[in-house]
């Protein structure tokens, strides 16, 4: 290092290897190819008569790479599962991809879609002068071996994404979600090679910290999950969105461009990361791949940033892309796949002398850019760069030859032709098989869990607890377009739905940023985690105020092995659901990752070879719009007096359940989807939220109904009396349960204080409706539009119901997570617009504000059930991660 | 004199310069966001502008300590010209990292034989804190603060804790109503208690001023505060339109007509 680089070409016979040869070269020189496309390679150069260069094929293990190439999920896959089977020639474009095709194809003219899974980042419409973009990515592996430049280069490289996107998107928030083991995990329990949880934790977070502020790019949407499965091997999702001219979407470098590059100089670090990420993590990860881990400057990239958006508005280049996984290999490789490129690589700046030809193409060396700039723009763009203290280099140009050919000085040391280089690789054939587990019914708990204290456990359960350790060290308010932020409510610390953002200040137009995920129902069935991923990534921003007609969201799946056919199978259902719950929403999916092979293999003290995999994984994220910021709605409860909504059906779904995890119950029934009701409520509550009837909206998610309310109230400072009876319940209830108008209205007397004559006429109505079971089809104010609310491919494995006693239909009305539900808060003279609204879907009163703090609710023995002071419940929720 | 002018300095790492100058040009200024390598190639720059700001961001990284690369280019560059601009009357103002500034390069306060008489240095929590905070005027001449009581603003720091090398320091600057913001809690006192006093500040001090009151630092961010919308609790409150921070900004622009 350091010492003067001696030109040396280097050739790799792999003419003259046999397959056994060929499959150590591939994992001794970190290639991490399979054996067939070491064949197609051995092939492709005996056909030239001559053997490749290091750097031509580093080149290709870096462009076939999972994580460039994402050859898994686009591969052939030949999938069977309860209904049959069905062969993928492409399973992402068959699936993902494909329900945005639909969906596109349905909105005609309406089309609100602009690139779509062709740039570094999706781009939709955002008004009549701006588009945005969003692209959210994982860095897994880097963060397990380390977390602080693993977090901070993986915020880092999303940024450059969007900033990467078109001809350059501003970038205005970023996301986060983290998926770790529990920070109490025994030290003894760590597998060899990795790192203690708490240690992850911290590392990552203040990893995304120092970048995100430092870029002055809000951190506004985010979360943690804890599962023990995560450790040696955590999950980091960074997402970013950005804002870019309308007529700025699209980038097309052109023959005779310069290749400059902007940014960072070029060093040691980071070499093999793409390649690496293909690869299992095991305890010699650390050692064998460390340097594949880079180390970032957020400042350095701010001062691109500020650069390249000032070019882009003089339109000085033709095209932009990052230097992320791959670096020059990757991002030159990608801009001239179409044209042909000359490299020249020893005129790339470099940290420091010593680094061979190889090294300069495939360094993953931080904040670097690549422009294709026109002859006659590169004057200017030199000089505003130099301006700014931004190095600007020209490294080669882009030629009309159909080949990628680089030079170190007078030697040419790679040339290859860029169809076999893109187009070349074997399809990866893989079977996929997913076998579902029979349904059992749900474990109860041997003693019956009561439901305080089932409530108090699950608010201090880590997944539900406060994030607030985390959120308070982003700054969420750079660039002024706050709005509604991650805390909210009367002292700043209630857990908000989804964050508002008003990414152009003199516009009242917002962005809505939220996200779904829950690894814990991909136990029972990843096609119901999927869809259930999707409903809570919409109804956080539809809860929020967003428009469900223009909410684009993104895949981002992290799996195990998906060379084991059953772990590949539990991800192609997943993709199934995601097609299917996305066509019947009419919500695109815009762009997507994937990250496979999340899985830490060690020796455990007796020896053996044990593997950890993560649980199926799969983060859905959503760019919602809202009109008019000044319409959203906050989840706090506001006013004593006003009544409390349960809007959604709730059913017996407690699989996978918070509640199930705090009472250590199996089994039971994992939350579905329903597509067409789904469709309804969402079109439903935000017309209800538009016409400002809601005072505080919250979704039911983790923990359900009790969860909900207890968040609402402690975030307002306030109480809150419900009556369980009121609840709209979709599984059979005791003779206890109250079941004529009458009992029902009485029940609903008990819970409110004071009832003015009107309100209980008019939710005497819902009971009728209720009673008879007519439900209205459509409503006149609601216009359903966008999806379809078909689901072809629902498949419900639940069990037949047993009779649940009084107790346990308590628990089941508190504590399920069935899907698509909202709590609401509605004024006493909103009622009726309220309700008129919501006249389509099933919704009832079962409360009110209460400005006593407390929780009190009242159980099928029309008794209350549960009992409990807000300040306890919330010192509960805070205590777990208050670092 | 219609519409100051409104310099928006910005080094590498700035990065609230887009809304602050936002926030000027909705206060009827007309501002300018130039880098400061052009002023430190035309010093000159400076003498077409009413108003200096010194956003917050983190320059240079805030790597040797934060404002501390910026505030000695100032201090060893541009001093003279800082001088004659406070002197021609006109105003400067400094936020967060724009304050560490102002503070390390003697510009808010005259650098003593013993060194500065008062710095920003890390919280007391030790990290990084983005929250929002209350805070009261008290008593200052400062310029930008005319007619302000209290205010809600939003901090977002990791070395915003004013301290002052003496006690005797410090009450002299109180005498001279140089101390202009101070975090307080509910209405009353913060008396040092985090996190209502986010950072640990002695006596709570969030802003100050220098003896002309024409030259202000504070650690929170008025900026972001232009807009009713970006207030955390507007979804309880009844205010719609400007946000309580557009008034320092209108202070500013209101001198000069």
């Amino acid at each position: 290092l350091g010492s003067a680089y001696r030109f040396e070409l280097v050739t790799v016979a792999v003419r003259d290897l046999d397959d056994v040869g060929l499959a150590r070269l591939s994992r001794q020189g970190q290639l991490y190819l399979s054996l067939a496309e070491m064949q197609t390679i051995r092939t492709y150069f005996g056909d030239l008569g001559r053997d490749p260069t290091d750097a031509e094929l580093e080149t290709i293990a870096q462009t076939w790479s999972e994580h460039c190439s994402h050859k898994t999920l686009a591969g052939r896959i030949a999938y069977r599962d309860e209904r049959g089977s069905r062969e993928f020639s492409n399973m992402l474009k068959e699936t993902v991809f494909a329900a945005t095709v639909a969906i596109r194809r349905r909105l005609g003219a309406d089309d609100w879609c602009v690139s779509v899974f062709s740039d570094n980042a999706g781009i939709v419409r955002f008004d009549d002068r701006f588009n945005v973009c969003f692209k959210v990515e994982t860095h897994n592996h880097p963060s397990a071996l380390e977390p602080y430049g693993g977090a901070n280069t993986g915020l880092g490289g999303v940024i450059r994404d969007t900033l990467g996107t078109g001809l350059g998107a501003k970038p205005v928030c970023n996301t986060d979600v983290f998926c770790f083991a529990p920070p109490d995990t025994p030290i003894d329990e760590l597998p060899a090679g990795g790192l203690h949880p708490r240690r992850v934790i911290q590392g990552v977070v203040s990893g995304v910290r120092d970048y995100g502020n430092r870029m002055g790019i809000p951190t506004v949407n985010g979360a943690v999950y804890f599962d023990p499965r995560y450790l040696g091997n955590p999950l980091v999702y960074c997402g970013n969105v950005g804002l870019i001219p309308r007529d700025h979407s699209f980038k097309k470098p052109q023959p005779g461009d310069h290749i400059v590059a902007i940014g960072g100089r070029t060093g040691r670090d980071g070499i093999h990361g793409a390649t690496f990420s293909s690869a299992e993590l095991t305890s010699q990860s650390e050692s064998l791949s460390g340097g594949a881990v880079q180390i970032g400057n957020a400042i350095t990239e701010k001062m691109v940033l500020d650069v390249l958006l000032a070019a882009r508005d003089r339109g000085l280049y033709h095209a932009v892309t990052d230097c992320g996984a791959g670096g020059f290999s990757s991002a030159v490789g990608e801009m001239s796949e179409e044209i042909g490129a000359e490299v020249w690589l020893d005129r790339a700046p470099v940290k420091y002398d010593g680094l061979s030809y190889t090294e300069l193409w495939i360094s993953e060396a931080q904040e670097r850019m690549v422009v294709a700039v026109p002859p006659e723009a590169w004057a200017e763009l030199s000089a505003l760069c130099q301006s700014e203290g931004v190095e600007a280099t020209i490294i080669g140009r882009f030629v009309p030859t159909g080949r990628l050919a680089l030079k170190y000085g007078e030697h040419e040391v790679a040339n290859l032709d860029m169809q076999f280089l893109h187009r070349g690789r074997p399809p990866v054939v893989r079977e996929a098989v997913y076998q579902p587990t029979a349904a059992q019914p749900l474990a109860w708990p041997r003693q019956p869990l009561d439901p305080a204290v089932a409530l108090e456990r699950i608010l201090g359960s880590l997944n539900v607890a406060s994030k607030h350790w985390v959120i308070r060290q982003y700054d969420h308010e750079v660039q002024g377009g706050s709005v509604v932020k991650p805390l909210v409510g009367v002292a700043n610390d209630g857990p908000g739905d989804a964050a508002v953002v008003r990414p152009v200040l003199s516009s009242r137009r917002g962005l809505v940023i939220g996200c779904g995920m829950n690894p814990h129902y991909g136990d029972f069935d990843t096609a119901h985690m999927a869809a259930s991923a999707i409903d809570e990534a919409v109804r956080n921003c539809v809860a929020v105020g967003a428009d469900p007609r223009r909410i684009a969201i993104l895949d981002n799946f992290c799996w195990g092995n998906t060379d084991r056919p059953e772990t590949l199978g539990s991800l192609v259902r997943a993709a199934l659901a995601c097609h299917d719950l996305a066509v019947a929403l009419g919500t695109p999916f815009i762009s997507g990752k994937d990250s496979l092979n999340n899985e830490f293999r060690h020796r455990t003290a007796d020896g053996r070879e044990e593997s950890i995999a993560i649980p199926p994984s799969l983060l859905i994220s959503a760019l919602g719009q809202i009109d008019d910021v000044s319409h959203a709605v906050t989840m706090d409860l506001k006013s004593a007096g006003n009544l409390l909504f349960l809007v959604g059906q709730t059913k017996n779904e407690l699989a996978g359940s918070h509640f199930a995890l705090v009472g250590g119950c199996s089994g039971g029934n994992v939350p579905e989807v329903d597509a067409a009701m789904a469709l309804r409520t969402f079109s439903a509550m935000h017309a209800a939220i538009a016409a400002g009837t809601v005072r505080a909206c919250h979704d039911l998610s983790e923990g359900g109904l009790a969860v909900a309310l207890a968040e609402m109230a402690f975030a307002g400072g306030l109480g809150a009396r419900i009556d369980l009876n009121c609840v709209v319940r979709e599984f059979s209830t005791t003779s206890r349960a109250p079941k004529s108008v009458a009992e029902q209205e009485a029940s609903l007397m008990r819970a409110l204080e004071s009832s003015p004559e009107r309100i209980v006429q008019a939710i005497n109505q819902q009971y009728e409706q209720l009673e008879s079971g007519a439900r209205p089809a459509a409503h006149r104010d609601v216009e359903v539009v966008g999806g379809t609310g078909e689901v072809p491919s629902a498949v419900s494995t639940r069990h037949s119901p047993r009779p649940l006693d009084s107790a346990q239909i308590d628990a089941v009305t508190l504590f399920s997570e069935s899907n698509t539900r909202f709590l609401c808060e509605v004024p006493r003279d909103k009622v009726d617009a309220f309700r008129l609204l919501l006249a389509a879907v099933p919704h009832a009163a079962i409360g009110e504000v209460r400005g006593d703090g407390r929780l009190e609710v009242i159980g099928g023995f029309g008794e209350p059930c549960l009992l409990a002071d807000i300040a306890t419940l919330k010192a509960a929720w805070l205590k777990p991660l208050d670092w | 004199m219609p519409q100051p002018r409104v310099l928006i300095l910005r080094a590498p790492g700035t990065n609230c310069d887009q809304e602050t100058a936002h926030a000027f040009e909705l206060a009827g200024g007309r501002p300018e966001r130039h880098h400061v390598n052009r002023l430190l190639d035309e010093p000159k720059l400076l003498a077409d502008f009413q108003i200096l700001c010194l956003p917050g961001g983190f320059s240079y990284g805030d790597d040797i300590g934060a404002g501390r690369i910026l505030g000695s280019q100032i201090e060893h560059r541009l001093a003279e010209h800082f001088a004659q601009f406070k002197e021609a009357g006109k105003l400067i103002l400094g936020i967060c990292n724009g304050f560490q500034i102002l503070m390390k390069s003697g510009i808010l306060l005259p650098v003593a034989d013993a060194g500065p008489p008062a710095t920003l240095t890390w919280n007391d929590s030790g990290r990084f804190e983005a929250r929002w905070v209350e805070l009261r005027t008290t008593g200052s001449h400062c310029v930008f603060f005319a007619g302000i009581d209290r205010i809600d603003l939003p901090i977002a720091h990791a070395e915003g804790k004013f301290v002052a090398r003496d006690e005797p320091f410090l009450a002299g600057l109180e005498k001279a109503g140089q101390v202009t913001l101070r975090y307080q809690a509910a209405g009353g006192d913060a008396r040092g208690a985090y996190p209502a006093n986010p950072n640990g500040s002695l006596s709570d001090v969030a802003g100050i001023c220098d003896a002309t009151g024409r030259v202000a630092g504070l650690m929170p961010h008025p900026e972001r505060f232009v807009d009713a919308t970006q207030h955390p609790q507007w979804t309880r409150r009844e205010q719609r339109g400007a946000g309580d921070g557009l008034r320092v900004f209108e202070n500013a622009v209101r001198y000069f007509r």
